[in-house]
């Protein structure tokens, strides 16, 4: 975890959602509803399962509010092959369901959910490289 | 101020910089992505003490053991022996004390070494030739005083290293051995948990190392067998693994012949299919996945949607030399 965070009196979302051991609990089950989902899954279609899990997990990580150095440039960069592939507004927001979907599962808030959305929301332009 | 070492060099550590932060300050190119500890790009591994704990957040359990740490969050606690996942150290030489058919396409090589060597049964390493011509095979047993090595060497129809063994190698000629690689073996804990082991032809070397493992290390839970080739020749062991399953009540095996004209009292289907099949949910398992890379794409994917934690697959591909080109295999 990083040190360097600001520490403030009210929790954080990540301290609310439960920090790295909810991301934990969250990714394989994100994981596996975006790749069980054939709308969306080749665009997570990897060989290399660990490395999109991995990003998964940082994905989680940002939304649940936590530790990221992702700037909106690496997210176009990390995305552009994608959009070259077809991705798209109605992509983005399937994974927004599943996103929602995960957190549900996990029985979080719903005032921690729409939180969580919003960050993830954040970044659509830079994921369709708009 | 710690100290870091990676190859011939060593660097100072800044308080406060991470091993990351320091090699690339040096100009030493160590891949890197998040800076973060989430995506894994910086994995590297200290050659003499355990690394931070805190810098093996995420890593499989395999790896951890194995003093694999991600360089962007790693804070040396001590001075550190570093090396990237693809850097090899010293190698051993090992002299050839058994080389014995198993059939016609099939050798087991024994090896003996006497240098001090650490490994798990399932790992692999590079054998090398004198004339530098190098493949990797898994390692088939687990380790005891007797100092050997295990494995079980198809023979490839163009396959350089395999038929010199086959038709030239002789009983205590010398093979230079790597170091042990790779993250498919075993480990204690969870002695419960069901295991699903899922093997193609060659396959099965390190999958019999690691039920040999988790065996002696009396593993309680249910351990499944799966192992598929597409005719006779490509099956071995099975008397082996048949007297195993006597002596064992938690070990099963399930021999599948995937060929179209095979006639005998074997699973027909494709060793994959057949163990996917053979169970409602993974959900809770440990699974191990070696042999050929296709079948392991297609079971690692199965066996995740099927329930499986990503963290608890376990897989080792076997992929066929390209002319000129050396093995290489996946380490992960």
């Amino acid at each position: 975890m990083s040190d360097s965070q600001e520490t403030t009196s009210n929790p954080s979302l990540y301290e609310q959602l439960g920090g790295e051991a909810a991301v934990n609990a969250a990714v394989d089950i994100f994981y596996r509803k975006v790749l069980g989902d054939y709308r969306i899954n080749r665009f997570f279609d990897n060989s290399d399962m660990e490395k999109q899990a991995a990003k998964q997990k940082a994905f989680l990580t940002m939304a649940f509010g936590g530790p990221n150095n992702y700037s909106g440039k690496d997210m176009r960069n990390a995305h552009a092959h994608l959009v070259k592939m077809g991705l798209n507004a109605s992509h983005f927001d399937i994974v927004m369901e599943h996103l929602g979907a995960t957190l549900a599962e996990l029985n979080v808030p719903q005032e921690l959910i729409a939180q969580a959305a919003a960050i993830a929301e954040s970044t659509r332009n830079d994921v369709l490289g708009k | 101020m710690r100290s870091i070492t990676i190859g011939e060099s060593t660097f100072s550590c800044q308080p406060d910089e991470t091993v990351l932060e320091t090699l690339l300050r040096e100009n030493i190119k160590v891949p890197n992505g998040c800076r973060q500890g989430l995506c894994q790009a910086c994995q590297m591994r200290s050659l003499d003490n355990s690394p931070p704990v805190s810098a093996q957040v995420g890593l499989k359990d395999t790896l951890q053991k194995q003093n694999y740490f991600l360089a962007c969050i790693c804070h040396p606690e001590q001075d550190m022996t570093v090396a990237l996942p693809n850097q090899q150290g010293a190698s051993i030489n090992a002299v050839v004390i058994k080389k014995q058919l198993l059939t016609p396409d099939m050798v087991q090589l024994v090896l003996q070494y006497q240098t001090p060597f650490t490994f798990f049964a399932g790992q692999f390493v590079n054998l090398k030739r004198s004339d530098g011509l190098t493949r990797s095979y898994s390692i088939a047993n687990i380790p005891t005083h007797e100092n050997i090595l295990e494995f079980h060497i198809r023979r490839l129809p163009n396959g350089q290293f395999s038929n010199w063994v086959y038709d030239e190698l002789e009983l205590g000629a010398q093979l230079a051995i790597s170091e042990a690689q790779g993250s498919c073996h075993y480990l204690p804990g969870r002695e419960q948990q069901p295991l699903m082991l899922i093997g193609t032809g060659s396959g099965l070397a390190p999958l019999y190392g690691i039920i040999a493992d988790a065996l002696a290390q009396e593993h309680s839970g249910p351990i499944h067998l799966f192992h598929g080739s597409r005719d006779l020749n490509g099956l071995y062991f099975i008397d082996e693994m048949r007297e195993l399953a006597d002596k064992f009540d938690n070990f099963h095996y399930t021999p599948c012949l995937s060929g179209e004209d095979t006639d005998s009292d074997h699973v027909r289907g494709r060793a994959h299919d057949v163990a996917l099949s053979s169970t409602e949910t993974l959900n809770g398992w440990r699974v191990f996945l070696c042999g050929h890379p296709e079948m392991i794409n297609q079971s690692k994917k199965m066996a995740f949607m099927k329930g499986a934690s990503m963290s608890d697959i376990y897989t080792d591909a076997f992929h066929v030399a390209q002319v000129k080109k050396k093995f290489s295999r996946a380490a992960d």
